[in-house]
């Protein structure tokens, strides 16, 4: 009881509304409120509650960042040519990927809590917890290299326009981590696209006896104070001025898929010379080792999160369903049009590709975006699948697609909740009429 | 990758077989020692219905009668249920009996009292009627003498208090009883008005109390109850039988088609023969309903077999108890309310719950002797009057009575009386403290549905409930959770929107007519935000009886 008496003892008036947000946020965090029951209604209430739904999808993320931060460290490498093997160098991989990565997890955070707790205290009302799993998840679909100040934007314009404009946690009618994506998409496109920003700190250096420049590894304190503690292990350690292996691309499989397709095999001799398979293996794309976003890139942690919220009944099995189902069948028909060479990637091959999965297990299942209705889920899922395959193959510019096409249906998920509602309605009044003669 | 399928489904078949295999060893060795195991298994009740195993219907279910299976909704179970126990069912008395006008939706607050105060009243007599239908006349439950007339807010009338006779009960005898044979639907109508046993009949849509000027298209009878702690019917028809039947032939003659009577396909006892051959009755029909609460839910029922339509129609509904007491006054000519009523509670002494014999009305004090006191003081940090925090020893309630069960029940003081309809009294812990990390933690003794749980995976656990929300109100998130407790084919959460928005067409069109308080209860306890869907329903509900 003497922790609750200090909290409570330090509980600030509410004339202070910033402050007093603050600390409730910080309150119920620790302690679950001693709020009862009124007279009427429910007596008891279930032990579920949204904090706890929330928490369980953050859960379910940690496998996919985990993996993740190791893999910006792994990309790092392979692209310097060194440590190339996937658990190679382990230590200064996972090191590397954590570096680049807490800024990141600190400024989405920081700056969507901030705005969050600010619009709390103006309209009077408890700092909702909907941003725990936004703040998880903007990390998690952003490329590793992306500017703080970006991010910093990119989250102020997700949380303000395309949450608290409408109200707060539950009011959204666009996904809130999509919006912040899509905003960097849209505002900084080319900052985002090409081989930069999957590779992660680097800068030009200028070697010393033949004065030509050279792109080169660049390390701060944050890496190199590691050094000592590595060689007293006697393991390797960071070295400033690594050069880049030269003319490496860096392309995502995405990116080599729309411009050469899956497998472009020599007649002759039968070798594979260009598209995916020239470059990276079909169990490589799905284990993960390969360039992308932090969160998208290990499969099985993904479905491993998938899984998870399954089980715990967290997300809806009817729209990662019918997702899939929408994705496979568009992929077969792309598959027998065979117009261009990205649409003959396998269908079965596009699920291992790009941030499909990711997509499918925690952006489509948000509950407050997505159709309402079961039925409705269905319809949803379905779509999402199919026009997410269309802008992917289809799409010349960019060859991903499935945050538009989530924001897409996110748009028309009322429209498929009301048309099932009214299915409802006019069968109650077709019956009424009936009966009534 | 294939060779890795091919393990998996190996081992899933091995342990399957294993199971299987083991269980019905397990089974021949409980047989052989004669226990009873039709219904064993080595899987969950859960999983069990999920593969289709387990009991599909109890032995007393006729091979002709389809059994309709509600795949939706939750049984919430509690520790502390009543039992028989070593003494039976009890009989309570209480020196005061009270009727109480505001638990019957839509009486004026002042209705016009018969009796004088301090007036000597026999147990049928008249008490009050509702001055918009006069003809519907409220009767005393026992006899003795009317001696409070407790009043609340603006002069409105709280409760009729009457001073119950210390031994036996007189009864207003009743003369010239209707002959069912003979006598016409209309001149039932007015016996039944006039012997006070009309408010026990109640109308869908609004659950208002039976307008006698219309005929339903079907009445129903629910003959269980599937709310946590809930009351055995069993128990009050026992012996009764004759009465019953009489009051079924009753109701079968007020009815515009049927009367409709909805027994447990897969109760654990038998239910009685009296609702199992209660189809011999002209113009009644017998369904047997199978599936988690709400299923004994009387609105549940009358969705599948004649649902509430917006064109005008309405279903009446009532209850085992006030057949048996229209029956025996339609006998006997006597106004007998005596049922069987649950209290159920772990705050109870024994921390057990029991079954009394009682009459309507009764003081809830009498059913609640040896618990202990439902206030207690504690230290609290309040504001004083310069606004300085300071230490105040506050009186806070520790035990809340609840007449009715803990989902759909109203909170009583021990001063109060048993409501009208109820059947049931709850008491409950008050959960007013805090828990650190009360919504991280993986088991916290909670009863709950939910699988971030390892409860949930375990649902016939039984645990002692309290009043703490478990989180605050926030705005609807989670889709699909009340659906999946409410065996309706309506969209709850849909309707609730409606009502806030004021969208009438809306309302009626999602099917608000169907619905009422108890079973939207359920859906108002998964509810993971928190929302106060049975007062936005009542409020929906006099919205649309306004129009």
């Amino acid at each position: 009881m003497a922790l609750i008496d200090f909290w409570k003892r330090i509980e600030p008036s509410k004339e202070n509304q910033f402050l007093h947000a603050t600390y409730d946020a910080f309150f119920t965090f620790m302690f679950k409120p001693n709020l009862t029951t009124k007279g009427k209604g429910v007596h008891i209430r279930d032990a579920m509650d949204l904090k706890r739904t929330m928490f369980h999808v953050v859960i379910a993320l940690q496998l996919c960042l985990l993996v993740g931060t190791f893999n910006i460290g792994h990309q790092h490498f392979v692209a310097l040519g060194i440590h190339t093997g996937f658990i190679e160098a382990f230590h200064l991989k996972l090191v590397f990927g954590l570096v680049q990565l807490l800024p990141i997890v600190i400024v989405a955070n920081v700056v969507g809590l901030g705005i969050e707790f600010y619009f709390a205290a103006r309209r009077g009302h408890a700092v909702e917890e909907g941003f725990l799993v936004s703040g998880m998840l903007i990390p998690l679909i952003m490329p590793p290299d992306i500017p703080l100040w970006m991010l910093a934007l990119a989250v102020a314009f997700a949380v303000v326009i395309g949450k608290e404009a409408f109200g707060g946690t539950g009011m959204n009618v666009l996904n809130v981590a999509l919006l912040a994506r899509v905003f960097i998409f849209f505002a900084y496109p080319t900052e985002i696209s090409g081989d930069g920003p999957w590779v992660a700190a680097w800068t030009m250096f200028e070697d010393e006896t033949t004065k030509v420049l050279y792109k080169g590894a660049d390390y701060y304190w944050a890496h190199t104070m590691f050094n000592p503690l590595f060689e007293a292990a006697g393991w390797s350690t960071f070295v400033q001025g690594t050069p880049f292996v030269a003319g490496y691309s860096g392309a995502t499989p995405l990116a080599l898929g729309a411009a050469q397709g899956w497998a472009q095999v020599d007649a002759a001799t039968g070798e594979v010379t260009g598209g995916i398979l020239s470059q990276y293996s079909a169990l490589q794309m799905w284990m993960g080792g390969i360039p992308g976003c932090i969160g998208e890139t290990s499969k099985p942690a993904i479905i491993f999160g998938a899984i998870f919220l399954l089980i715990t009944r967290v997300a809806s099995w009817r729209v990662m369903l019918s997702f899939v189902i929408g994705t496979a069948l568009t992929g077969m028909i792309f598959n027998a049009w065979d117009a261009t060479v990205f649409m003959n990637v396998p269908w079965y091959q596009h699920f291992g590709m790009g941030g499909l999965l990711f997509a499918m297990a925690f952006m489509a299942t948000d509950p407050v975006t997505a159709a309402q209705t079961n039925r409705g889920k269905i319809i949803y899922g379905f779509l999402i699948g199919f026009f997410g395959m269309v802008i992917r193959v289809m799409n010349p510019a960019y060859a991903e697609g499935w945050m538009l096409a989530i924001l897409l249906m996110n748009v028309f998920a009322p429209l498929v909740d009301h048309y099932v509602l009214e299915g409802n309605i006019s069968k109650r009044l077709k019956r009424a009429k009936e009966y009534a003669k | 990758m294939t060779w890795g399928i091919i393990i998996a489904i190996v081992l899933v078949l091995f342990i399957f077989t294993l199971l299987t295999l083991g269980e019905g060893l397990l089974k021949v060795t409980a047989s052989q020692a004669g226990e009873d195991t039709s219904d064993y298994s080595v899987l969950p009740t859960n999983l069990q219905s999920l593969l289709g195993l387990g009991k599909k219907k109890g032995e007393y279910v006729p091979d002709d009668a389809t059994v309709k299976r509600f795949s939706r909704g939750f049984d919430v179970n509690l520790a502390g249920g009543p039992s028989l126990g070593q003494t039976g069912i009890r009989e309570v008395r209480s020196a005061t009996y009270a009727l109480k006008p505001k638990d019957f939706v839509g009486m004026s607050p002042i209705p016009k009292v018969m009796p004088e105060l301090g007036a000597t009243v026999k147990a049928g007599e008249p008490l009050f009627y509702d001055k918009a239908h006069p003809e519907i006349i409220y009767a005393a439950p026992v006899s003795g003498e009317f001696i409070e007339l407790r009043r609340g807010e603006k002069r409105s009338i709280n409760e009729l208090v009457i001073l119950a006779d210390k031994e036996g009960m007189q009864y207003h005898k009743h003369e010239d009883l209707p002959n069912l044979e003979t006598a016409s639907r209309a001149d039932l109508v007015d016996f039944l008005t006039a012997s006070g046993a009309w408010p026990f009949l109640r109308q869908r849509p609004f659950d208002v109390v039976a307008d006698p000027s219309m005929t339903p298209k079907s009445i129903f009878i629910s003959t269980f109850d599937t709310a946590p702690w809930a009351s055995d019917a069993n128990l009050s028809v026992a012996g009764k039988e004759a009465a019953f039947r009489k009051g079924l032939e009753a109701l079968a003659m007020l009815s515009g088609t049927k009367v409709h009577l909805g027994v447990n396909a897969l109760a654990t006892e038998t239910p009685s023969d009296a609702f199992l051959t209660a189809g011999e009755v002209e113009g009644v029909e017998v369904h047997y309903f199978k599936g988690q609460h709400p299923a004994g839910n009387v609105g549940v029922h009358i969705h599948h077999i004649d649902p509430v339509l917006p064109n005008g129609q309405v279903v009446w509904h009532t209850d085992v108890h006030a057949v048996l007491l229209i029956g025996q006054l339609l006998l006997e000519g006597i106004f007998d309310t005596s049922r069987v009523i649950a209290v159920g509670g772990a705050e109870l002494p024994g921390e057990e719950g029991y079954y009394a014999r009682v009459h309507q009305g009764i003081h809830i004090a009498a059913l609640l002797e040896g618990m202990a006191d439902d206030m207690t003081t504690e230290k609290a940090y309040v504001r004083n009057a310069e606004g300085q925090k300071e230490e105040k020893m506050v009186e806070v309630r520790s035990i809340r009575i609840v007449s009715g069960d803990l989902l759909s029940g109203k909170q009583v003081e021990r001063e109060s009386f048993l409501s009208f309809y109820d059947d049931q009294v709850s008491v409950v812990k008050e959960g007013n403290y805090y828990e650190l990390f009360g919504w991280l933690v993986p088991q916290t003794g909670h009863p709950t549905r939910s699988r971030t749980f390892p409860g949930g995976f375990f649902p016939d656990t039984h645990y002692v409930p309290d009043t703490n929300t478990n989180g605050e109100k926030r705005a609807f998130v989670m889709t699909g959770e009340y659906e999946s407790v409410l065996p309706m084919n309506i969209y709850p959460q849909h309707v609730m929107r409606a009502i806030l928005a004021k969208d009438f067409e809306k309302m009626e069109g999602l099917g608000l007519l169907e619905l009422g308080e108890e079973d939207i209860a359920i859906c108002e306890y998964v509810c993971t935000s928190k929302q106060p869907l049975q007062a936005i329903l009542r409020e929906g509900l006099d919205e649309l009886r306004a129009q």
